[in-house]
């Protein structure tokens, strides 16, 4: 199968690969997939008063899946919280041209964007929780 | 060194040059039909068959008139099981063959399992090999047909095919052997091998693509098929249609080359190939060898880069012609099934690539593709959360996945 420049590019040059501290307060991990099937993806954010500052990722999967997600932290990285909810795997289909035989890869970087956003918010509310966070955060 | 390097042996090779200049003739001033047999056309392509014909079975101790020409090996393979099953069908409804056979032989035996015949899948071992105990043990008195190939596709592994004959002769089972890679790599004999009924195709061994052979034991038993094809009754009646004379003409001469070279051929090639093994395996860890460690093919390797994707490999040395048993390489979207039938767990199975060294593969090759591998897992596995995962410690088996 013939891929695209696009994936290509991601795949040689893979933006943002990496890891944060998974256990840092301002740090959101989604980890996605299962080895078995054969992709893996591992998403980070790192947030700043409700804003992605950074972004980092680990791909176990075909070149489209690492495609997926190297593209997924270019968007993340200065998006809000809510519009990093936005991101929807047909804007990557999109943007990489995916076939669709990997528009699987797109709907695995959806859900780790998701599941990394979710970690966070998980995170923050737990901080809220505690009296002295509280304050802080006020 | 040109580049991409051919290193897909086992799905096709390049017709030697040797075996193109002997079939040229046949397509333009001797195009005769070699059924033909009123004029100097035809008899020209008659005879022309039938050195080919006595090549092709001077390579595996066959009688010249045991062999069918068909399309290739599936429709070899094809003709075996259905053309047995159809003829001997009245003597019983049973059939056995292995889980990690072509899908030519294990789509067939699905086929003729709807039509109501009884088929037994017998495993294989860690290394991909049949038991020719558990062939002996699955047989009945309803078995007509034992179909076990001689060397496997994607891993290489030789299985005792002699042993298994031999089991079958004790039996009077019928015995077909899909020998596709094995025949022109290592030594075939139907005799002492007590093949009945066997499959090869010339593409596999230099030869043109297009052409393949059923061999048909005329003797002790004498076997008979039902044909697939009918019209003109060529091929002893087993199977019709005009004989494609310039192909058949480039798999006798691909044979008699395997043949003469054979011996110094196949040194050469285990040697690249165990050069190639060592150079991967004694500089990454956590590399694994699918498939029988010595009763392998020997331009075959196989190994599992763990942690790392197959098709994303094959996408890191794309100047390479490899392959994979990743499902993202497949067109089931499932991973290899020979793979999974040996016991590798799906996640190495995703992680397998296919060598398939060649006649016409040199050892600078060899040695470039070594760095280019090692650089392409190197990049991959710093991307990988699993190889991140694995070096933190992390037992990946105790983690729970979320399966998509």
């Amino acid at each position: 199968m013939a891929y695209s420049e696009k994936v290509i590019d991601h795949y040689n040059n893979p933006r943002n690969v990496g890891s944060f501290q998974k256990d840092a307060d301002d740090v959101g991990t989604g980890v996605v997939g299962a080895p078995e099937c054969g992709d893996v993806m591992k998403l980070q954010i790192k947030v700043e008063n409700d804003t992605i500052v950074d972004a980092k990722f680990k791909t176990f999967g075909c070149g489209s899946a690492i495609a997926s997600s190297s593209l997924a932290t270019e968007w993340l990285k200065g998006k809000t919280l809510e519009d990093a909810q936005k991101i929807k795997n047909t804007d990557i289909v999109h943007e990489l041209n995916l076939p669709p035989v990997k528009i699987h890869c797109s709907v695995l970087a959806e859900d780790a964007i998701k599941a990394a956003l979710g970690d966070y918010q998980k995170k923050a509310g737990e901080k809220k929780l505690k009296p002295e966070a509280a304050t802080t955060s006020s | 060194m040109k580049l991409p390097i051919y290193l897909d042996n086992h799905s096709t090779t390049p017709c030697d040059p040797r075996v193109l200049e002997t079939m040229l003739p046949y397509f333009t001033e001797k195009f005769g039909n070699a059924a033909s047999r009123n004029h100097s056309f035809g008899w020209e392509a008659e005879e022309a068959v039938e050195v080919a014909r006595k090549q092709i079975a001077h390579l595996i101790h066959a009688d010249a008139k045991e062999l069918i020409f068909t399309s290739g090996a599936t429709e070899s393979d094809n003709l075996a099981l259905q053309g047995v099953v159809e003829m001997y069908r009245e003597k019983g409804n049973h059939i056995i063959t292995g889980s990690t056979e072509h899908r030519a032989v294990i789509d067939t035996a699905k086929y003729l399992e709807k039509k109501g015949i009884k088929v037994t899948f017998l495993p294989v071992d860690k290394a991909g090999m049949v038991s020719p105990d558990d062939v002996r043990n699955a047989i009945t008195d309803q078995t007509i047909l034992i179909s076990i190939m001689m060397a496997n596709n994607e891993i290489g592994t030789i299985n005792p095919v002699a042993a298994i004959g031999k089991v079958a002769k004790e039996k009077g089972v019928l015995f077909h052997c899909d020998a596709t890679q094995g025949v022109g790599k290592i030594p075939v004999n139907v005799q002492e091998m007590g093949i009945d009924l066997m499959s090869f195709t010339a593409h596999k061994i230099y030869g043109p693509k297009g052409v393949g052979a059923l061999y048909v034991r005329r003797k002790a038993p004498r076997v008979r098929l039902e044909a697939m094809m009918y019209g003109g009754g060529h091929e002893r009646g087993m199977r019709s249609g005009t004989l494609p004379v310039p192909l058949i003409v480039g798999f006798g001469k691909a044979c008699e080359l395997c043949e003469q070279e054979m011996s110094t051929e196949s040194v050469r090639m285990a040697k690249m190939r165990d050069r190639l093994q060592e150079g991967i395996m004694n500089r990454m860890d956590e590399v694994y060898l699918n498939g029988h460690p010595t009763e392998r093919l020997p331009n075959n390797l196989n190994i599992s880069f763990a942690y790392v994707e197959g098709e994303a490999l094959l996408m890191g040395v794309k100047e390479i012609a490899l392959s994979s048993g990743s499902a993202c390489t497949s067109a089931t979207l499932e991973p290899s099934y020979v793979l999974r039938a040996l016991g590798v767990g799906s996640d190495l199975a995703h992680s397998s690539i296919r060598f398939g060294l060649g006649r016409f593969n040199t050892d600078e090759e060899v040695e470039y593709t070594i760095d280019r591998m090692i650089k392409a897992v190197t990049h991959l596995r710093e991307m990988s959360p699993l190889y991140e995962m694995a070096k933190e410690g992390v037992d990946l088996k105790s983690v729970q996945w979320a399966a998509h």
